[in-house]
Order: structure tokens, then C-alpha cells, then sequence
């Protein structure tokens, strides 16, 4: 039911992108108006949201029991999973965001000859890494698009990317690797009863979303082709603040912009905000070192105490008179009288 | 702990690396270029129609490779009739019974028009970073 209805939005968002496009003259407002409207939102909620979370005190370190802490001499410290320096958080930071070690860890449970038994699962990981360094590249890839002139790694990453030279235009893997990556995420979603149980409409949207942009990019450069030449004169007038519209673009260019657009609007309000969540994740990014530093709670108040020592000294003779042991003894008081 | 420092640092490089295409773009001054593939002088239309040729041509010579190579098929007639008279009429090809049929050739044809690479395929390849492969064994004739 949610996986339908996110589907059925993205759906209709194509739609209103061909009457808009295909059927109407409304070129301007999804050619123009709506790229601005989308990249502002993107801009101003993605930093407002990030600023929130700097906004938040972490005073203490969470250490996490993936590796053995830093401690006597004899006992191995585990550098990369319990970092101790900076640099060592540095490492963890890179594992977790080149590699996406957290999700490497991933375990299943299952009844084996009755009995409860956990053993490990990559496929979501699989799944992720694929998806989103194809992402990545794609990415980059469009910036053909963006550019004039074209920066020189471009090239480099074409050319790596369709080395097989299937096709004209060659196909390229990551488009393959988007889509199947999308594809298994939204699979798992869909079949695995336990995950389809705790799957939420914000789950299954900016899939479908990202599919829907994945394969309209990709009907767009095999099957439905429109002279790039135009489309590339509308990005650059975007870009250079001076838009200007060209003519007999395809529709489908339209709804594949729609869906971007809409991404780009989505995604400061969304779950994909773990883009900036990941590096600001505090059970990575603190060096756990509780048991060398002594942190301070900084929103901690005077407060007004009473030690031992002073309790001993308004109480002494008492304590000292019902035989109660004390630290100071009375000596100096009792030796005075004697003499 | 806030960190606020390094957050707004990174904030800064991430909005500076989203802004890319924005200020490289600016930077280098070329936004309004737009690449300008050289008209053929004497000759009135292409193969197929200008509109079909701008989106599509790599796939008309992708299917024309598959009929040379695979079919031994060497004669393209065109979607679009084109009217002629006599052989003249169709560079890159011949007149047959008043319409123009195409030698289907990268070198012999679509270069026998457009003369020089350089100057047409390129210029709007060079602009959207396309770079095929074909030339790795196919000839542009030699510029002049
Ligand atoms: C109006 C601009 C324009 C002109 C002129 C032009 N091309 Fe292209 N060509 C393109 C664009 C744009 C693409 C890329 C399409 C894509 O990436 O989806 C392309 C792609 C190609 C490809 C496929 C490249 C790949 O990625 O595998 C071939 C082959 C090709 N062109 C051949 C030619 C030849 C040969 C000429 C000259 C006779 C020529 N083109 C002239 C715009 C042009
Ligand atoms: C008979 C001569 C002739 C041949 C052969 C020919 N062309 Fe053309 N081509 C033209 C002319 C003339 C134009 C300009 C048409 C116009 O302005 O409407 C043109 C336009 C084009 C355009 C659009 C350029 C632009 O300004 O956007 C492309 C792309 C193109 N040709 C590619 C090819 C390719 C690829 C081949 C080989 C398959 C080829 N042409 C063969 C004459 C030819
Ligand atoms: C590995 C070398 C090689 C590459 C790369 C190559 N070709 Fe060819 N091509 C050939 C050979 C060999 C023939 C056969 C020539 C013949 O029989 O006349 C041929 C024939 C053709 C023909 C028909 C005959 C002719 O005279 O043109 C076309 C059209 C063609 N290739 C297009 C392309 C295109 C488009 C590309 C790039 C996407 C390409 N080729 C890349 C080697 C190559």
C-alpha cells in the first residue's frame, strides 16, 4: 500500500510533466522556474538543517564496543574501531563514508536445526555500495551538462565507465549499477516480511523517486533520444542566470527534470538528509577516549556541595565522643590541655 | 561540544562543490558559447530530416554498421524521399528513379558532405564531451 502509493506519486508527477510538456506550452515554469525554485530549497533547507544539528551540545563520547578501547600497553587497541586521536577518528570517518563499514556488520538471525543462530548478511551492503557510487559517477557524468568547457575528468570517467563500448551510445555500467542497486533496495523492501513490516511511505518514495530519474535518464539517452546540443543551451542559461528555453525538447527531458527537481525539493525534509547526518554522527565521529580526558558537561550548574572533610569538622567531638572513627584526629586541641 | 567550526566548514566546502558548475562555469567565461557545426556549402539537406540527423544520427550509424557488415547491405534509401535528378543532386550517393539513395559509409558519406571532422562532428561532441571510438579505425579524410 505505501510502495503504491509513493509509486503512484512519482507516477503522476511524469504526467503533469507531459501535460505540462508534452501536451501544454508550459516549458518555462518546469524548464525554469521550477530548477530555480528546487536548487533554493535545497540550498537553504539542507544548510538550516545541518545548522540545527551543530546547534545541539554532544558533550560525552559514546563509545561503541566494536573493537577493543585504548588501554594498558599489553592489550591491542583496535586504532580504526575504537579510535583514540584525532587522526584514528579520521580513519573510522573514511571507513564509514568510502565503505560504509556500519553497514558491513550487518547480521542476520535465523532458527538453524532449532536453534538461534546469527550469522552475516552483505547484500544490503552489496546493494547500497553499488547503488551509491553509481550514483556518484552518474553524478559527475552530467556535469558534461553543466560545464562549458567540460572539465578534463569527465572525459576520463566516460571513458572508464563505458569501456566495454556496448552500443552506440555506449552503454554505460553505472546506469546499469543505479538501477540494480535501486532495484535490490526497493526488492528487500518489498519481500523480506520483516523489513516490508517497518518500512514507512518515506521509505519507499525517494526509491521509486530515484528509480523513476534512473530510468527516465536512461530512456533518454538509449531510446528516447532529443538533440542534447538544445537541452545543453537550457542548462547552461540556467546556470549562467540568463535561462532561455529551447525549442523541441522532448517531453520525457521535462519529466525527467520534474522528478530531479522534485528530489532536489524532498530530499533537506527527507531521510536522504544522512548525506550530511553521517559525518556529524556522534557514535562515529568522537574519539573515545572517556577513560584519559575527563569531559565536562558544559550545561552543568554550580552546584552547592558539602564535602566529607567540612561535615567532619562541624562534627568531630561528636563523632570522635560516640567512638565514630574521623580522618583528623582532635590531637592539637587535646595535647594544648594537658600541658 | 558543538564543533560549530568544523561543521561550518564542511557546510562551506559541501555548498562550494553543489556550486560547482555555477562559478567553474562563470569563471571561465564561455556560458553563452554555443558550438557551431559548419553548414555544408552546396548541398540542401542531410541523409534524413535536420531535426532526426540532431538526435539521432549515432543510431542511423549504428544501424547502418550492422547492414555492411552484417548484411553485406550497402544502399540506404531514406525515410525522407528526397527528389533528384541525376547523381549530382545526392552527394554520398546516387539517383535512382528520382530519389536519393545513400552509400552507407561513415567516410564515404557523411564526410563526403561534411567535409571536415574537425569542424562539424567535433565541434558539437567536443561540447558535450562525446568522444566516439569510431575514428579509432574509420578516416577522416585528410583536412585541408
Ligand atoms: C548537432 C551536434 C552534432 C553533430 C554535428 C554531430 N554529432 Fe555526433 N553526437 C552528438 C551528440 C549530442 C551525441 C551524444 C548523444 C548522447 O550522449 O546521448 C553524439 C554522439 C555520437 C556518436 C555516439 C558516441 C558514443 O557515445 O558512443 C557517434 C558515433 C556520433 N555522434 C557520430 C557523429 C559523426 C560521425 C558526426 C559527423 C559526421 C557527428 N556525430 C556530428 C551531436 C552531434
Ligand atoms: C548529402 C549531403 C549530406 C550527407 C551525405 C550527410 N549530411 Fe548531415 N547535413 C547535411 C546538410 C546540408 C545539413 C544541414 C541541414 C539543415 O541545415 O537543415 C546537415 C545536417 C546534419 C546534422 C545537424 C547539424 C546541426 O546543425 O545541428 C547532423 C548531426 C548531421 N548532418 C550528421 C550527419 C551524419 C552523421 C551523416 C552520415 C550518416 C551525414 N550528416 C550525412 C548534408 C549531408
Ligand atoms: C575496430 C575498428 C573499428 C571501430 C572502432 C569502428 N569500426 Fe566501423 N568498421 C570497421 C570495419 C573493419 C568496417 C568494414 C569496412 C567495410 O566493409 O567497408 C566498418 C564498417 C563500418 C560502416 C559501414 C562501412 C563504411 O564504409 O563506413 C559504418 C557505417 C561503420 N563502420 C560505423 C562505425 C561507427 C559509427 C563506429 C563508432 C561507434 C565504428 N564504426 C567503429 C571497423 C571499425
Amino acid at each position: 500500500m505505501k510502495a503504491a502509493v509513493s509509486l503512484i506519486v512519482v507516477l503522476a508527477l511524469v504526467v503533469l510533466a507531459y501535460l505540462g510538456t508534452g501536451l501544454g506550452q508550459a516549458g518555462f515554469i518546469f524548464g525554469i522556474v521550477l530548477p530555480y525554485l528546487a536548487l533554493a530549497v535545497f540550498l537553504v533547507g539542507f544548510v538550516s538543517r545541518v545548522l540545527g544539528w551543530a546547534r545541539s551540545p554532544v558533550p560525552f563520547r559514546i563509545p561503541t564496543t566494536c573493537g577493543q578501547q585504548k588501554s594498558l600497553r599489553w592489550i591491542k587497541h583496535d586504532r580504526l574501531e575504537n579510535p583514540f586521536t584525532a587522526w584514528q577518528v579520521i580513519g573510522r570517518m573514511l571507513l564509514e563514508v568510502l565503505f560504509f563499514r556500519s553497514l558491513f556488520r550487518n547480521t542476520r538471525m535465523e532458527m538453524h536445526q532449532g536453534k538461534m543462530t546469527h550469522g552475516p548478511s552483505k547484500w544490503l551492503w552489496l546493494g547500497a555500495i553499488v547503488f551509491h557510487y553509481s550514483m556518484l559517477v552518474v553524478l559527475l557524468r552530467h556535469l558534461r551538462l553543466f560545464t562549458e568547457p567540460v572539465p578534463f575528468f569527465v572525459g576520463w570517467i566516460e571513458a572508464a565507465d563505458g569501456f566495454l563500448q556496448i552500443g552506440v551510445p555506449v552503454l554505460y555500467l553505472t546506469s546499469l549499477g543505479l538501477l540494480a542497486g535501486l532495484g535490490y533496495l526497493l526488492l528487500r523492501r518489498l519481500f523480506i516480511a520483516q523489513v516490508r513490516y517497518i518500512s514507512l511511505l518515506n521509505d519507499y518514495f525517494p526509491l521509486w523517486l530515484l528509480l523513476g530519474i534512473g530510468s527516465t535518464g536512461f530512456l533518454l539517452r538509449h531510446f528516447v533520444k532529443t538533440d542534447l546540443v538544445s537541452i545543453k543551451s537550457l542548462t547552461l542559461g540556467l546556470i549562467s542566470f540568463s535561462p532561455q528555453l529551447p525549442e523541441g525538447v522532448h517531453w520525457l527531458f521535462y519529466a525527467h527534470l520534474l522528478l530531479v527537481c522534485t528530489l532536489f525539493a524532498y530530499f533537506p525534509f527527507s531521510k536522504l538528509m544522512h548525506l550530511g547526518g553521517v559525518f556529524l554522527s556522534p557514535t562515529r565521529n568522537l574519539a573515545s577516549n572517556n577513560r584519559a580526558v575527563r569531559h565536562v558537561n558544559p550545561w552543568d550548574y554550580p552546584v552547592k556541595v558539602h564535602t566529607y572533610e567540612e561535615y567532619e569538622d562541624d562534627f568531630r567531638d561528636k563523632m570522635v565522643a560516640a567512638g565514630i572513627p574521623v580522618e583528623k584526629q582532635p590531637q592539637p586541641a587535646a595535647a594544648a590541655e594537658k600541658e | 561540544m558543538h564543533d560549530s567550526g568544523k561543521i561550518i566548514g564542511g557546510l562551506v566546502i559541501f555548498v562550494a562543490g553543489l556550486t560547482f558548475p555555477f562559478w567553474f562555469t562563470l569563471a571561465a567565461g564561455q556560458a553563452d558559447y554555443r558550438p557551431d557545426p559548419e553548414r555544408p556549402t552546396g548541398q540542401k539537406h542531410c541523409v534524413e530530416d535536420t531535426a532526426y540527423m540532431k538526435a539521432w544520427h549515432m543510431d542511423l550509424l549504428d544501424h547502418w554498421r550492422d547492414e555492411v557488415v552484417r548484411n553485406g547491405q550497402r544502399v540506404y534509401l531514406p525515410d525522407k524521399r528526397w527528389p533528384c535528378s541525376r547523381d549530382e543532386d545526392c552527394t554520398g550517393g546516387f539517383c535512382q528513379q528520382g530519389i536519393c539513395r545513400y552509400d552507407m559509409s561513415l567516410t564515404n558519406n557523411c564526410l563526403e558532405c561534411h567535409r571536415s571532422r574537425a569542424r562539424f562532428c567535433d565541434r558539437c561532441h567536443d561540447y558535450l564531451e562525446v568522444k566516439p571510438y569510431c575514428w579509432d579505425c574509420h578516416l577522416a579524410p585528410e583536412e585541408e
